[in-house]
């Protein structure tokens, strides 16, 4: 069993720590050991957030290491643009077409960097960037909040092997109410990679 | 059957399991989520103390009254509970008592990086440290035993990096213990529970006999180990830090620890005389080191590794590697480019929520240029730019004291002290009546929006419900402000700013002691949203006023500003600010 290693990247708010949840069940439901870090708290509050998610044979720490990422999953631009440091040469990474502006640059102290500076900076270290207008997606089943199982669809592609792993896992994980839209929201997803 | 547990989830359902029937804490991140999840197990009673002594406390009355009890608090709120830990190791107990506190190396949301484990050694007491959530789970059942065994509290703690990770926790078939069917007697006992001088000196002698008799026990206990492997290099570790280990030195002999205080020495000369060099891989403070430097063993531990912040696999890899113990495995200048560009990305730093009405209040003060003396909580952020409204912020409760002290000292400028409601719930209501009773014209601002929004929205004694759901008596801040003997104060909504501005002034020069009270609820609770108002591109002058609420929706485009109504929560108060009235909000 080879060792795959995710990070979710994110703006506090956005979603990532369901996602990342269900990305570790996931792992759970095909076998693997599975470990998954992420820091609550002063994060919440709009700022940078970070999940590690882990699958392997056995794993010990619950965060990954520097060059070792096999896939980034960016919910918003800027936030993806951070880990190139910690990807594989043969990364994957998704990123959600979407711009959280952080308060230095409504300040005019700093600029937000261009989609073409990110991609760069990813595709230096990656293998390969796949852009998703994730967002409008979201939208379009019914609620911006799916972003996160949106991504998840588009990486259940990218990864292969049976989706109906994935929705059985949403369908414990979300709360009966939102079921449909989030399955709604899953194929949207699988549709984008 | 495994399933994936926080650490604190673990740690929860490690009490449940081992019959622990009485919790009480004060939230406090990453330790919030124990209690919150021991809560909802069923037959137990949980709740959210004032404070984490007042929690201590009520731990320690259950487990004189021989009933098995928990209290949970983030690392600094020992500082807060240290007097009632000082004096329970002293009485001991009847029914086993666990602290599970939890440290915060690289302060994730903390305002210091103490190393709690110095609490064992200067309180005399047992600590335990779990590495992984299952670990979690079962160190509360052992410590409880201990607890029982020795005649003393057991601390637990825990890091950030294990109370917010989920890893596999092997669930019980059985349930807890049955708890009694009769209530038992209350055993008296003055010479061991009433702490008197006279008492207490014979209490003495015992706690330290309890101490070599622990640090026997240490070297007994499975949970401290010697996992053979490659002897070259032995690694001591334990709790999170012992994962990153193993991840960078899969091989490797390991003293596992369990155990953290009292150390196990014999485990310990045993594992220094098999291995080549022994290295201690320990976050923040040297706690392993000085001890095993003092039994004379050779050890490489913080010329290696740093004083300071969090450790991760990553960096004791890099560590390692300048050590000359591993090599290289990433090219070092390929890791070091990437990082460097990323770094020079513009930096995200949490900020208030769009609508939270503390934003409202700390424009006025900005605008008002008066010296705030602040607190923690969600309102601390309106200490950062574009609001830049509060100039000191210490540790809970510190505020008023700190204002009051400023006046007493005599500054030129107009003072007042900001503190949340949980806040004030906390520590803030006897700094308030000494303002009075030491004679200074403080204005005190409590911001009330009803919750303890901070750490996660939990009740606390403002908002009239338990943690376990049930309506109770509620303290209204007003009322008991007023019967303290404030009679200036006021109450207002800082979403109108106009109106919080005057009483401001007016409280300013009256040249009195007063409160004001900012009520607005927190709406990322209630969940309330109005209809995002819309900026007309025509009519915006691209001033940057409303850019100065810091509010996140509110997006500089080239020549004007826009709103994101995905974000936006529809308060309005861009509305209010907005010179040339080009931002419009349906009514
Ligand atoms: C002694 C201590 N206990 C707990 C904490 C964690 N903590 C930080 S802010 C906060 C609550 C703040 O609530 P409130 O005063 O109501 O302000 P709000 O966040 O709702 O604006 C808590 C519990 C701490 N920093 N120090």
């Amino acid at each position: 069993m080879k060792k795959i290693d995710f990070l979710m990247a994110g703006v506090g708010g956005q979603g990532t720590i369901l996602a990342s949840n269900i990305l570790a069940e996931v792992g759970l439901e095909l076998g693997y050991d599975v470990k998954k870090a992420e820091v609550h708290g002063m994060a919440q509050r709009g700022g940078t957030v970070e999940s590690h998610v882990r699958w392997g044979e056995k794993v010990y720490a619950p965060m990954a290491e520097l060059g070792d990422v096999d896939y980034l999953i960016g919910f918003e631009m800027l936030e993806a643009g951070r880990w190139p440091a910690w990807l594989r040469k043969d990364a994957v990474v998704v990123v959600n077409r979407y711009r959280i502006p952080p308060p230095t640059v409504n300040l005019g102290k700093a600029k937000y960097p261009k989609e073409e500076e990110i991609d760069s900076l990813l595709k230096n270290a990656a293998s390969k960037v796949l852009w998703v207008n994730g967002t409008d997606a979201a939208k379009e089943v019914g609620n911006p909040a799916t972003i996160g199982v949106v991504l998840l669809g588009a990486l259940s592609t990218l990864l292969g092997g049976d989706e109906n792993v994935w929705l059985s896992v949403v369908e414990r994980m979300v709360p009966p109410k939102f079921l449909e839209m989030n399955k709604n929201a899953f194929y949207a997803g699988r549709k984008l990679a | 059957m495994k399933k994936l547990m926080t650490g604190n989830e673990a740690f929860a359902y490690g009490a449940y399991l081992s019959g622990v029937r009485v919790g009480a804490a004060y939230p406090g991140t990453p330790s919030t989520e124990i209690m919150d999840n021991f809560s909802r197990y069923p037959g137990v009673f949980a709740e959210w103390s004032p404070n984490e002594k007042v929690a201590l406390d009520v731990a320690i009355g259950s487990a004189y009254a021989g009933t098995r009890a928990l209290a949970c608090m983030k690392h600094v709120g020992l500082n807060v509970a240290a007097d009632s830990l000082f004096y329970a190791v002293y009485t001991g107990l009847k029914g086993g008592l666990v602290i599970v506190c939890a440290d915060d190396p690289g302060m994730h949301s903390s305002q210091n990086e103490q190393d709690n484990r110095n609490y064992a050694r200067f309180a005399k007491l047992p600590m335990l440290e779990p590495s992984d959530s299952e670990e979690a789970k079962q160190y509360v059942g052992i410590a409880l035993e201990m607890s029982e065994m020795f005649d003393t509290p057991v601390l637990v703690r825990t890091v950030t990096r294990l109370s917010h990770s989920s890893t596999p926790v092997e669930m019980s078939d059985e349930g807890p213990p049955q708890p009694p069917e009769e209530p038992s007697f209350y055993e008296r006992n003055p010479q061991k529970f009433v702490m008197v001088p006279a008492n207490a000196r014979h209490r003495h002698p015992v706690i330290e006999e309890k101490i070599l008799k622990l640090g026997k026990y240490s070297d007994q206990t499975p949970i401290n180990r010697i996992e053979p492997g490659d002897d070259n290099i032995g690694i001591i570790a334990a709790g999170a830090t012992y994962q990153y280990a193993r991840e960078v030195f899969p091989n490797a002999t390991f003293l596992k620890l369990g155990m953290v205080y009292p150390l196990p020495d014999e485990l310990i000369r045993e594992f220094a005389s098999r291995v080549k060099t022994v290295v201690i891989i320990e976050e923040l403070d040297p706690f392993f080191e000085e001890h095993i430097r003092l039994m004379g063993i050779e050890v490489k531990g913080k010329d290696v590794f740093p004083l300071i912040g969090e450790f991760s696999p990553a960096l004791i890899r890099k560590c390692c590697v300048d050590a000359g113990l591993i090599e290289a495995s990433v090219a070092p200048e390929a890791a070091a480019a990437s990082s460097a560009a990323a770094a020079a990305l513009p930096i995200r730093p949490p900020i208030l929520c769009p609508g939270c009405g503390h934003r409202g209040l700390f424009t006025v003060l900005r605008e008002a240029g008066v010296l705030v003396l602040g607190d923690i909580g969600c309102y601390t952020l309106g200490y950062a730019p574009p609001l830049s409204a509060m100039h000191t912020t210490g540790c809970m409760g510190a505020s008023i004291g700190v204002a009051h002290g400023i006046a007493k000292a005599g500054v030129k400028d107009q003072i007042v002290s900001v503190l949340g409601d949980s806040t004030f719930f906390h520590s803030g209501i006897h700094p308030l009546i000494n303002v009075l009773y030491n004679e200074s014209d403080v204005t005190t601002i409590i911001t009330d929006n009803s919750v303890t929004a901070m750490t996660g929205h939990q009740q606390h004694p403002g908002t009239g419900i338990t943690l376990q759901g049930k309506t109770t008596k509620k303290t209204d801040i007003e009322t008991l402000v007023r019967s303290i003997g404030y009679d200036k104060l006021d109450v207002v909504d800082p979403y109108d700013m106009d109106k919080l501005a005057d009483v401001l002034q007016d409280h300013l020069k009256s040249g009195k002691p007063s409160v004001i009270i900012a009520k607005r609820a927190c709406v990322l609770h209630t969940k309330e949203r109005k209809t995002p108002p819309v900026i007309d591109t025509e009519e915006c002058t691209n001033c940057g006023t409303c850019l100065d609420l810091g509010c996140s929706p509110l997006v500089q485009e080239e020549d004007y500003v826009t709103i994101d109504p995905i974000n936006c929560n529809g308060c309005g108060l861009c509305v209010q600010v907005c010179p040339a009235e080009a931002i419009k909000q349906e009514a």
